[in-house]
Parts: structure tokens; C-alpha cells; sequence
């Protein structure tokens, strides 16, 4: 099963749910952090690294010689990642997605592709659980494809969870692809709410079964369990605003670690997981 | 020669807008005849990278040879260079002060982007 865990807002809780959750589950756990502009499961998952892995991207390359400047690549690229002013195109690698799309539509066969590298996935080991993560190179803007990669090394024949980015963009649509279910975690203030509702729409849109984590119970207000009610949502566990949490978390510990009640609390988080898809969401 | 201003108006009265790529709109003047029209650039304002280089497509269409503008990021200036379309920087007044300047050969040609990508 792949557990994606997303949230709309950021720094709600997402690493923590899914580095708590794996650690609740045993071994032979991956977890597959998406977050490849700042990933942190590593700071909580702390292993010995296995394998570190280049990824590239395809770029388009103009042989000028065979360039007779008719212009269909830049009219094709929807990015402005190639364009022609009536002479061989100018490539603007930074803002190619890697689509392919030019050299096909090239009726000279002037333009092949070249790797530019984007980052690296790394694999780590702690404690039975594999931690896969991507590190995006400093000023690369292109997530998705080192998000791909990273998820290529997902086993779902085991207990798979995606920790997304935060947000509803490109980055996070990449990360939750193929997910069998989506925890949104969530925290009980206006912010929460209002970015719970983008995160909600989003997973709708993608048609995967989805229930909501709601972290830091206490503060805040009511208005994420009215909004869960009316719109029929399931709330999987609730996470109290309890400082100890805090504190593990500012030493790098897990709360299923620091705190054993907590071991708990994310079991029945797994089985909530599993009862709501046996029963087809309901 | 036809000479291109950045701005939001659609008038020479209008102030100049000291953005290229982002710019709402532009002014394109025809030095030969004394006459402009008004080009939108309103697609480029929203799309969410290389406003330049589309900028600098649309303003290709129009047979511009010369952009007024006053400011201009590595990408967009990549482009113009390749469209072969001088650029000139200006502070700011209205398109007929920019316009004016121009004629006056006042206005200084960049030969290098003076902000980074994604300047607004």
C-alpha cells in the first residue's frame, strides 16, 4: 500500500505523520521523502547511507548545420524553453521540461538531447525503515522529474509512504500520482482550514481516497472538524498540542521514540487507514 | 524604423513601464511615419517563466528594431540579442519623453542584463 502524506499548508506535520507512521509499522518500510527542495525526514530517520544517484534530465541541442530556421520548435514550446528568431533557436535550458516535444517536431531532424543534471536521490537505512530522498540542485526550478525518480524507487509490493511537498502545485500532483491513499495533515487554525480546502480539491480532482490527520489539537478553533462534517471527510487521529512532541522534534527524535504513548496513536492511524479502504471510503 | 516602449497606456501621454518582460503592454512607434500602435502583452504579464523571451516574440512580430524599456533579466536579453533588437534604458516619464530622448540619441544602449531572472 503507498500512503502519500500532503498537506496544503506548510509545516503542519507531514514528516512528522510519516516518519512516526513508518517507524510505528516495523521493518521493511520505505519512505520516500518528495520534498526535493528541503527534504527533513533524514534529520528524523537518521541511517547510513546506501546509494547516491545523479539524475539528468533530457535538453534540447541544435545542430546549426542542419538548422534551416523554419521556427516549428519555438511555436511548439509552450515554455519558451526554445525559440527562433529566424536563425538557428536559441535553448533556455532552465526553462525546458524535458517533454521531448521539439526534436519530434523538428522536420529536419536538427535537435537531439543532452542530460543536464538537476540533483541526486539518495537511499539511507535506519533501523529497518529505507529512507529515499531527492535533493534538488541549488537553482534548479524543476521538481517534478527528480520527484519521478525518486518514486521509481518505490516497492509497492510493501508499505510505501510518500511525504509530499507542501502546496497544491506541479511538485505535489507528481508526488501523489499512483498513491493508493492521501493523509492531509492539517492544523486547527484559519490558515489550516483554508489550505485544507485547496488540498481537498486537489485530492477530489485526483480521484484517490483521502482522510485528514489533525495536528496540534487544542489550539486554534473548531472550524477544520465543522468543515471535515459538512463536507463528509474523514478525520483519521488527532495530534495533541503536546510540548513534549516539540521538544523530541527539536532533538531530532521521533514522538513514537521520546514518547511510547504515541506508538498508539499512529497504529491506529494504520488501521484507520485500512478500515476506511476496506470500506470503499466510507 | 520602428521603436517599441514598455508601458501600460495606450496613448504616448501613458508613463513608461520600466519593466520588459512583464510589461502590460507596449507602444510601438514607426520613426518613418510618425504613426504607433498599441500591442498587448498582457499573456506574458501571466505566464509563470520566460515573460522575456515571450515578450521579445511578440514584439518580433511587429518588426521591432529597437525596444525603449528599463530594465531587462538575462533571459529576455539573450533573446533580443538574437532577434537583433537594440534595447535603450529610460527611468521612467511618459512614452513621448522616452520617445523624444530616443531621437535625441539621450537614451543609453545596454549591452548586458542589469537585473536577474524573474525581476518585477
Amino acid at each position: 500500500m503507498i500512503i502519500a502524506v500532503a498537506s496544503g499548508k506548510g509545516g503542519t506535520g507531514k514528516t512528522t505523520v510519516s516518519a512516526n507512521l513508518a517507524r510505528s509499522m516495523g521493518s521493511g518500510v520505505q519512505v520516500i521523502d518528495c520534498d526535493v527542495e528541503e527534504p527533513n525526514a533524514h534529520l528524523f530517520l537518521r541511517g547510513r547511507k546506501m546509494e547516491s544517484e545523479i539524475v539528468s534530465i533530457p535538453v534540447p541541442e541544435v545542430d546549426s548545420s542542419l538548422c534551416d530556421a523554419c521556427g516549428e520548435c519555438g511555436r511548439f514550446c509552450r515554455f519558451h524553453a526554445i525559440v527562433s528568431f529566424g536563425s538557428s533557436p536559441l535553448v533556455f535550458p532552465d526553462l525546458c521540461h524535458a517533454c521531448g516535444g521539439c526534436t519530434l517536431v523538428c522536420p529536419r531532424g536538427a535537435i537531439s538531447e543532452k542530460g543536464k543534471r538537476i540533483g541526486v536521490v539518495e537511499t539511507s537505512e535506519c533501523d529497518g525503515v529505507t529512507l529515499v530522498q531527492g535533493r534538488l540542485d541549488i537553482g534548479v526550478a524543476m521538481a517534478p522529474p527528480l520527484i519521478r525518480a525518486v518514486k521509481s524507487k518505490v516497492q509497492s509490493d510493501g508499505h510505501v509512504i510518500l511525504d509530499a511537498p507542501p502546496g497544491t502545485s506541479c511538485p505535489v500532483i507528481a508526488t501523489l500520482r499512483g498513491a493508493d491513499f492521501v493523509v492531509l495533515v492539517t492544523e486547527p487554525t484559519p490558515f489550516g482550514l483554508h489550505d485544507l480546502s485547496l488540498a481537498v480539491d486537489m485530492v477530489r480532482e485526483l480521484s484517490i481516497p483521502f482522510g485528514v490527520v489533525v495536528n496540534r489539537m487544542g489550539v486554534g478553533d473548531d472550524r477544520v472538524h465543522r468543515f471535515c462534517r459538512e463536507e463528509g471527510i474523514a478525520i483519521l487521529m488527532e495530534i495533541p498540542d503536546d510540548r513534549r512532541i516539540a521538544e523530541a522534534y527539536s532533538r531530532g527524535e521521533l514522538a513514537v521514540d521520546a514518547l511510547p504513548e504515541y506508538c498508539s496513536h499512529f497504529a491506529t492511524l494504520l488501521w484507520n487507514i485500512r478500515e476506511f479502504r476496506k470500506s470503499g471510503g466510507e | 524604423m520602428k521603436v517599441a516602449f514598455t508601458t501600460s497606456g495606450k496613448t504616448l501621454d501613458a508613463p513608461m513601464d520600466i519593466r520588459f518582460g512583464r510589461a502590460p503592454g507596449f507602444i510601438v512607434y514607426d520613426t518613418d511615419n510618425d504613426t504607433f500602435e498599441v500591442v498587448d502583452n498582457q499573456q506574458s504579464v501571466n505566464t509563470p517563466q520566460g515573460a522575456g523571451i515571450q515578450a521579445t516574440e511578440n514584439i518580433v512580430r511587429y518588426g521591432v528594431n529597437c525596444i525603449v524599456t528599463g530594465h531587462c533579466g538575462p533571459n529576455a536579453f539573450r533573446a533580443l540579442s538574437a532577434a537583433g533588437i537594440r534595447i535603450y534604458t529610460t527611468n521612467g516619464g511618459t512614452v513621448a519623453d522616452a520617445l523624444e530622448a530616443f531621437r535625441a540619441g539621450a537614451l543609453a544602449s545596454m549591452n548586458s542584463a542589469d537585473v536577474e531572472g524573474h525581476w518585477v
